[in-house]
């Protein structure tokens, strides 16, 4: 069954009432069999039945055998680093979402743990870093927000030749574009509040995997820690699973657009977008990924005349999080980036002056007509904006 | 039925035409209905939130077709009303509003005639002139309590239905059910209750034979200010087969998110009312004895002129109280501005107290002679009672009502 076909006629059960779409088991108990038998649901903490579907159809999207569905992107990440014990080492991409490297610092500071940050777009400098001790690589590919590139097929016989497991965050591009388990990735995560959800209205996270004994450990932290999905969340990120292969593919055609404009346009000083082949990791990611998803960052070379573009466009909302049907505008240095603790954000986090756009599923001449009038208005006025920009840095 | 939470209701010895073995009201808010998921065992009703229900064959479904027909999650919530009012069938609605003209579409043609209490709801009296005047339907607005006057409008007319509401709001008079339904049977129309503000905890009008029995959930039943909706039960499967007809017709279904949230708050209805009840008899015993209240109505108060009737027909006074303070339309715009707990709303039937005055706010456009002989007096003042500690809400309307001054 093709992806598209999969996203509608799978993730919908088979109920008594012969309901098209699952109903919201908004429950926390179930009633046993008998006192000593168990169902196969018993308290919603530890399974319930529209989660138990929106998790098999999250499996079944990535190829992968097991899913478990958290309240966040950052409650799957936090059962992600479960897995690594006191004494152990994490290897995390150079570039990573901000709320993971907080989440990653905070490990490193009280549980003894390792974390190393390493450019995995070079496999060579990963291969470096690893160590007997090293239990986990964790990557964004492509990265968020300048689009690196790691090579899942290279990092992952790296990480299983010292005996470690590789994770992909695969948010960026959902997997309709790309199925990292397939390329030898071991884990996938997801924060499916982005393309997955894909209209801004759930917060949620993934992690899904092939191999049991992982998925024992997951679901098990999942149950433990109580940050499973809820049941009306479940039921709200599987009706948007229902679009997400038309939203991707229409928002990726346009992204290819936008990126165009970009490159002609004479504000911009670099664009970053995983589907120009001026990209580094443009063949790697060729070869692993159908598509280049939806969020483009481009820079300016000026800080002030990047916020004033953000606050000139009329029909990008300024706003954090991307993959929404709706299309946002971001300042990552500033937004999503800026809890990377200070000491780090230099050499982590993204240029002062970059824009990243999430591209929404309006008319695409729409999007550049817009900012083709962001561009206009805020060349005009840059310079009034100057001490504005200063005083919201010093807050 | 056994009456719930006895020890906090004014009339413990009401008698009861229930069967002593029948499970109690505050199990049946519980459990009445509830048929335990085939599939998963949930101890709650699923949320069915879909259209569409697939047919195993050609024409054979699993009694479910397409939502705006019935709903696995509206049936649920169906069934347990229509228990606690004591009936079988029940039809549940978007609105209070909907059920309404559900009732008048499956029961009036042109020609028809409906005679409705004179304090019935504003809503309903909407309706009744303005939407199906047109079509041809009269409507006659009576003191159902004034048992002539309602022979009178009754005579050698057409009428289908004789609509009340009891208590009447905001006056809190009390028709007599068992009367009204002899009357009206009599007449060869149908007599239906509006029993929202008592609910069948407090008022079962089925046990006095009434036809139908008519609720906005948005009030009491579903007791949380969350959702607004309605309902229609009745213990006739031919008037219920109508209901349904219609009801698929208009599109007027309730919706399976509020209708499972109502599942949810209908739950501790038998409790909420027992607190209400008990909380307004001990702000009404405190107002009776204000000397700045001149008049003070609520059922619960053996000084209330129909406390008999309230005795024979509801088993507690209900958690509307309805007072006047002297000084008239100026002395009651005041006291609704000093009161800082009570909120100050057109609206009844929530956990927290509210309070209206009519004359300026409800009942503001109409004219004072009409509103005055409906009861509507200058000085009138509407609380709901809510779940606050009553020590608190005494406290809010003595420094209210104390710091004022006589303003005549």
């Amino acid at each position: 069954m093709k992806t598209a076909t999969r996203c509608v006629q799978l993730g919908t059960g088979t109920d008594s009432h012969g309901a098209i779409v699952p109903p919201i088991y908004q429950t926390a108990t179930f009633e046993q069999p008998t006192a000593t038998e168990f169902g196969e649901f018993d308290y919603t903490r530890s399974g319930n039945p529209t989660r138990a579907l929106v998790e098999e159809q999250l499996a079944n999207l990535e190829e992968g055998k097991f899913a478990c569905a958290f309240a966040s992107g950052m409650a799957a990440l936090t059962a992600l680093t479960r897995l690594v014990r006191s004494g152990d080492e994490i290897v995390a991409g150079a570039e990573l979402y901000g709320g993971t490297v907080r989440l990653l610092e905070r490990i490193a500071a009280t549980q003894n743990i390792t974390v190393l940050y390493a450019d995995t777009s070079n496999a060579d400098s990963v291969r470096r870093i690893v160590t007997s001790r090293t239990r986990l690589i964790l990557v964004e590919t492509p990265s968020n927000p300048t689009f690196r590139i790691a090579d899942i097929g290279k990092l992952s016989s790296i990480a299983h030749d010292v005996g470690a497991l590789l994770a992909v965050d695969n948010s960026m591009l959902s997997p309709i574009f790309q199925r990292p388990l397939n390329h030898g990735a071991d884990i996938v995560i997801h924060s499916a509040t982005k393309f997955l959800g894909g209209h801004s209205d759930v917060t949620a996270g993934a992690v899904i995997t092939s191999n049991p004994e992982v998925h024992e450990l997951i679901a098990f932290q999942q149950n433990a820690e109580g940050a499973g999905l809820s049941p009306f969340d479940s039921w709200l990120l599987l009706r948007g699973l229902k679009t997400l292969s038309l939203r991707v593919r229409h928002q990726n055609d346009s992204a290819k657009k936008v990126a165009k404009f970009l490159e002609s346009h004479s504000s911009v000083r670099k664009v970053f977008y995983p589907g120009l082949e001026s990209n580094p990791g443009y063949e790697v990611h060729r070869n692993q990924a159908e598509g280049d998803g939806a969020v483009v960052s481009f820079t300016t070379g000026d800080p002030v005349l990047s916020a004033r573009i953000a606050e000139a466009t009329q029909l990008f909302r300024i706003a954090v999080s991307f993959g929404s049907v709706g299309a946002t505008i971001s300042l990552p240095c500033r937004m999503s980036h800026a809890s990377i603790p200070l000491a780090l954000r230099h050499r982590l986090g993204p240029p002062e002056d970059l824009v990243r756009l999430s591209i929404g599923i309006e008319d695409v001449d729409d999007l550049l007509e817009d900012l083709s009038q962001a561009f206009e208005v805020a060349r005009v006025t840059a310079n009034e904006l100057e001490c504005e920009v200063a005083l919201a840095a010093s807050l | 039925m056994v009456a719930i939470a006895e020890q906090l209701l004014e009339f413990p010895n009401k008698p009861s035409t229930f069967e002593p073995d029948e499970p109690g009201f505050d199990t049946l808010a519980l459990h009445a209905g509830f048929v335990p998921d085939p599939t998963t065992g949930a101890l709650l009703t699923p949320i069915y939130q879909t259209t569409t229900y697939r047919q195993e064959a050609v024409g054979k479904d699993k009694g479910f077709t397409y939502s705006r027909s019935s709903n696995p999650t509206v049936s649920a919530l169906e069934r347990r009303l229509a228990a606690l009012e004591g009936a079988e069938h029940c039809t549940c609605y978007g609105t209070g509003l909907a059920a309404t003209t559900a009732l008048c579409l499956a029961l009036l043609k042109a020609g028809d005639h409906v005679v409705a209490s004179q304090a019935v709801y504003g809503g309903t009296v909407r309706l009744l002139n303005q939407i199906l005047g047109p079509f041809g339907v009269t409507a006659e607005f009576v003191d159902t309590a004034d048992e002539h006057e309602l022979r009178r409008a009754l005579k050698e007319k057409k009428t289908r239905f004789v609509f009340i509401e009891t208590p009447a709001n905001p006056t809190l008079r009390l028709t007599d059910i068992e009367l009204s339904v002899r009357i009206a049977h009599e007449a060869g129309a149908l007599l239906v209750v509006d029993n929202t503000l008592l609910t069948p905890a407090l008022q079962r009008p089925f046990e006095f034979n009434a036809d139908v029995v008519l609720h906005s959930t948005t009030k009491f039943i579903e007791g949380h200010n969350a959702t607004v909706g309605g309902a229609l039960i009745t213990r006739d499967a031919a008037l219920h087969e109508r209901f349904s007809f219609v009801r698929n017709a208009i599109g007027a279904i309730q919706s399976p998110f509020p209708a499972w949230l109502t599942l949810q708050g209908v739950k501790t209805v038998g409790i909420r009312m027992a607190q209400h009840c008990a909380n307004a008899l001990e702000i009404a015993r405190y107002l009776e004895n204000h000397p700045r209240v001149t008049k003070i109505f609520y059922p619960g108060l053996e000084s209330f002129p129909q406390h008999e009737l309230a005795r024979k027909q509801q088993s507690a006074g209900g958690a509307l109280i309805a007072f006047e303070v002297d000084g008239g339309v100026a002395a009651g715009i005041d006291l609704m501005n000093s009161l800082k707990l009570c909120a100050l709303a057109e609206n009844l039937g929530a956990a927290e107290t509210l309070v209206t005055h009519p004359a300026s706010m409800t009942h503001a456009d109409v004219p004072a002679p009409q509103r005055v002989a409906a009861g509507i007096t200058d000085g009138l003042v509407r609380l709901s009672v809510g779940l606050e500690d009553p020590i608190d809400v005494i406290r809010d309307l003595s420094q209210a009502l104390g710091e004022r001054k006589c303003a005549v």
